[in-house]
């Protein structure tokens, strides 16, 4: 762990870390994610980080299927699952209502109230782009979380615009004709949202606890839309073992595969900087999706992936106001 | 009492909504339904309504929104029109599964391709299985009405649907007619404060919603969507009689035009019925016993009635303002099953012979000698002569 004493001291301090260690999880155990599954440490964590009263919305994926079964929920606050494409639409229809019963002065309702919306990068980056970027242009106020494992893993781990290069997926399989894998890159759907225009925009890993939970805290402080990315790795789509989700997101940010930024009314900052840059193929290698780029008529794709992780890090350490 | 005013489909359906004062109003534009959610929003920024609008970016949204606005707690409402519909058909059937009480007027246009915007009712009869209560409006005047009577059947505790309320694009939307609004607080008191039921904003009583059922329970979760879909005519029946104590005007499941002693009818719906009634008066006055039946409440179908309605005749031609494409009009495959159970119910005779035409798709005009040679068709047929096909366009440009 990164944390110097000093920060640890300031976040139990601000956050009253060992009291929340005692508190009723909002996210309850029971779900049926898989094992070694990243996505309940990140929900439980953007849950940790508030004690405000909260309302999910749930695009339609992994998360939404395992943790609401008839007569079972995971979910000790209000949650709403509707469809694939439009948790941002479904949460923007809840927190409108929430102002027009504030405003016509229900008393019954508590004051902030905060809204997060919870999609995986197919229900984002692909299906839910549209509703996500009304919902952000139209300044609701909410943060919209995507839990991003690079593809469509619930319905069986196919390409999506979140699926690295060089990835080998259901739908864009590595054969013989095609032995590189996925040939695009990914959508940088974090610079996407700031190019918004919203007052805050973030990535975060749960290798990084304390960076992902201050900047839900922040978000929470921002009146209006926001949106964090967040890397949430997945055993069964990226070949790995079950017990090293958070070991594997650690590698994604010390690699620079997955920056830690954010984005608040435009100004970028990089937040964790790593000691040491770590060569991209520590991240690649222990993935049963990247395989085949370490074979040998392969040779080059992992250099101009670690080129394209290169030309982006400098970018956002040029643009970064820290 | 009421106030007489000349006004468009539109705005009479846009005046119903203000008088309703929802509290979400989600909202995309379409012709020709823009009209009425433009008019709203000008009631918002009046002040005329404590409604919060929100303007979302395609109507899969804005109808995602109202379900998540509904499910908040709250009236909601929002519109939409032909290609909006068809767009939002995936959250058409969430909407009812999920049990929310969203009021959508929806002004009938033809869907492409090729695109045109004129009106028919290809858009109404596609939404027929998502679980919707629809009710279908000849006149400006039974759109309101229908407007303000959806809130009291979508709401009511016993059953809790969205309520799709149709009219005719352009033909009715856009012309102007006479009717008579009731007083804000005439309507305001008829449809009461939203009663909600499970509200999401419920903090202290948290709750999920949307879970995922598979085989162990689906199949009851339908059969309870049935089971309250048969718990609707009821719901209108009560709220049009009290409707009817408040205007005057009554309305029942469907409306029958001479059909009583009549031995052809015509089967249409909205606001072709009101050319038809005309010529069916005409044929009255040739001795020719004609009749005409115009559905309301179109889901659920009053199966019983309907065929109760129409089993003594001698031949009945089914009216469709849209196609299923290698199938029979939709409302004609209605009919025929109303029929088959009305005859075989009744253990005797062989029941109407059933004819089906197409008319109007896209805004083609229908005109009085239309219904008339279908008249004419029908009495022939009630005559003995053999019906000579059984689905067929009219008013063609051969």
């Amino acid at each position: 762990m990164e944390l110097s004493t000093k920060e640890l001291l300031k976040w139990s301090a601000e956050v009253k870390l060992r009291q929340k260690s005692k508190q009723e999880d909002r996210f309850e155990h029971g779900h049926r994610l898989c094992a070694g599954c990243g996505a309940p440490t990140v929900v439980k964590m953007v849950l940790m980080a508030t004690d405000y009263p909260v309302v999910i919305a749930n695009a339609t994926g992994c998360l939404e299927v395992s943790s609401c079964i008839q007569e079972y929920t995971a979910w000790r606050v209000p949650w709403i699952h509707s469809a694939f494409e439009n948790a941002a639409a479904t949460m923007a229809g809840v927190e409108t209502m929430y102002r027009a019963q504030r405003k016509a002065g229900k008393s019954s309702l508590p004051e902030n109230v905060k809204f997060i919306a919870f999609g995986g990068d197919g229900g984002t980056y692909d299906i839910g782009l549209q509703s996500l970027s009304g919902a952000m242009e139209r300044g609701h106020d909410m943060l919209y979380v995507c839990y991003d494992n690079g593809a469509y893993m619930n319905t069986g781990i196919q390409r999506s615009s979140a699926t690295p290069l060089g990835a080998d997926t259901t739908t864009a399989p590595v054969g013989k004709a095609n032995p590189g894998g996925k040939p695009q890159a990914r959508k940088d759907l974090t610079r996407i949202m700031a190019a918004h225009g919203i007052p805050y925009a973030a990535q975060a890993s749960p290798s990084h606890w304390l960076d992902l939970m201050t900047k839900v805290q922040k978000a929470h402080e921002i009146k209006g839309p926001k949106f964090m990315n967040i890397i949430t790795p997945c055993n069964r789509g990226w070949r790995t073992a079950t017990d090293n989700s958070i070991e594997l997101s650690r590698l994604a940010v010390e690699t620079c595969y997955w920056p830690l930024y954010e984005v608040e009314n435009g100004r970028l900052r990089v937040t964790v900087i790593p000691e040491e840059k770590k060569p991209a193929q520590l991240f690649f290698k222990p993935q049963g999706r990247f395989k085949h780029l370490f074979a040998p008529e392969n040779e080059g794709v992992l250099e101009k992936v670690q080129a394209e992780i290169d030309r982006i890090w400098e970018r956002l350490l040029k643009e970064s106001e820290s | 009492m009421g106030k007489i005013v000349a006004v468009t489909g539109n705005e009479a359906v846009a005046n119903a909504l203000r008088q309703a004062d929802p509290d979400v109003c989600s909202l995309y534009p379409i012709t020709p339904q823009s009209d009425i959610v433009q008019r709203f929003s000008s009631f918002v920024s009046n002040g005329q309504v404590r409604t919060e609008l929100l303007n979302a970016e395609s109507e899969h949204s804005a109808m995602s929104a109202a379900i998540g606005a509904a499910a908040a707690g709250g009236r909601v409402i929002t519109a939409t029109s032909s290609q909006g519909l068809a767009l939002m058909w995936e959250m058409l059937h969430i909407a009812a599964g999920m049990n929310m009480p969203i009021i959508m007027p929806l002004v009938n246009r033809a869907l492409s391709a090729p695109i045109n915007i004129h009106g028919d009712h290809s858009d109404g009869m596609g939404a027929r299985d998502t679980g919707w209560v629809q009710l279908w409006s000849e006149s400006a005047q039974e759109a309101y009405d229908n407007t303000i009577m959806a809130f009291r059947i979508g709401e009511h505790m016993d059953i809790r649907l969205p309520v799709m309320v149709c009219m005719d694009g352009f033909i009715v939307s856009h012309s102007i007619a006479r009717m008579e609004y009731l007083e804000d607080a005439e309507v305001s008191g008829f449809i009461g404060p939203y009663q909600p039921k499970n509200p999401l904003l419920d903090m202290e009583h948290p709750k999920s919603f949307g879970p995922l059922i598979l085989t162990d329970l689906y199949h009851e979760y339908k059969r309870l969507q049935h089971e309250i879909m048969g718990r609707v005519q009821d719901v209108v029946l009560q709220v049009s009689d009290e409707f009817a104590k408040l205007s005057g005007r009554r309305y029942g499941l469907f409306e029958s035009y001479r059909l009583e002693d009549a031995e052809i009818a015509l089967v249409i719906l909205n606001s072709a019925a009101g050319t038809s009634k005309d010529v069916v008066d005409e044929f009255r006055d040739k001795g020719i016993k004609a009749g005409l039946l115009k559905p309301r409440l179109f889901r659920p179908f009053p199966y019983a009635e309907v065929g109760q309605a129409l089993k003594h005749l001698k031949a009945v031609c089914v009216m469709d303002r849209a196609d299923s494409f290698g199938g029979y009009g939709p409302m004609f495959m209605e009919i025929s099953s109303t029929l088959y159970q009305a005859v075989q119910a009744n253990g005797a005779g062989a029941g109407p012979k059933l004819i089906n035409k197409i008319y109007g798709l896209g805004g083609r005009d229908y005109m009085p000698h239309d219904a008339g040679r279908v008249l004419e068709e029908l009495h022939e047929i009630a005559g003995g002569a053999p019906v000579r096909i059984v689905k067929e366009y009219i008013g063609v440009r051969e």
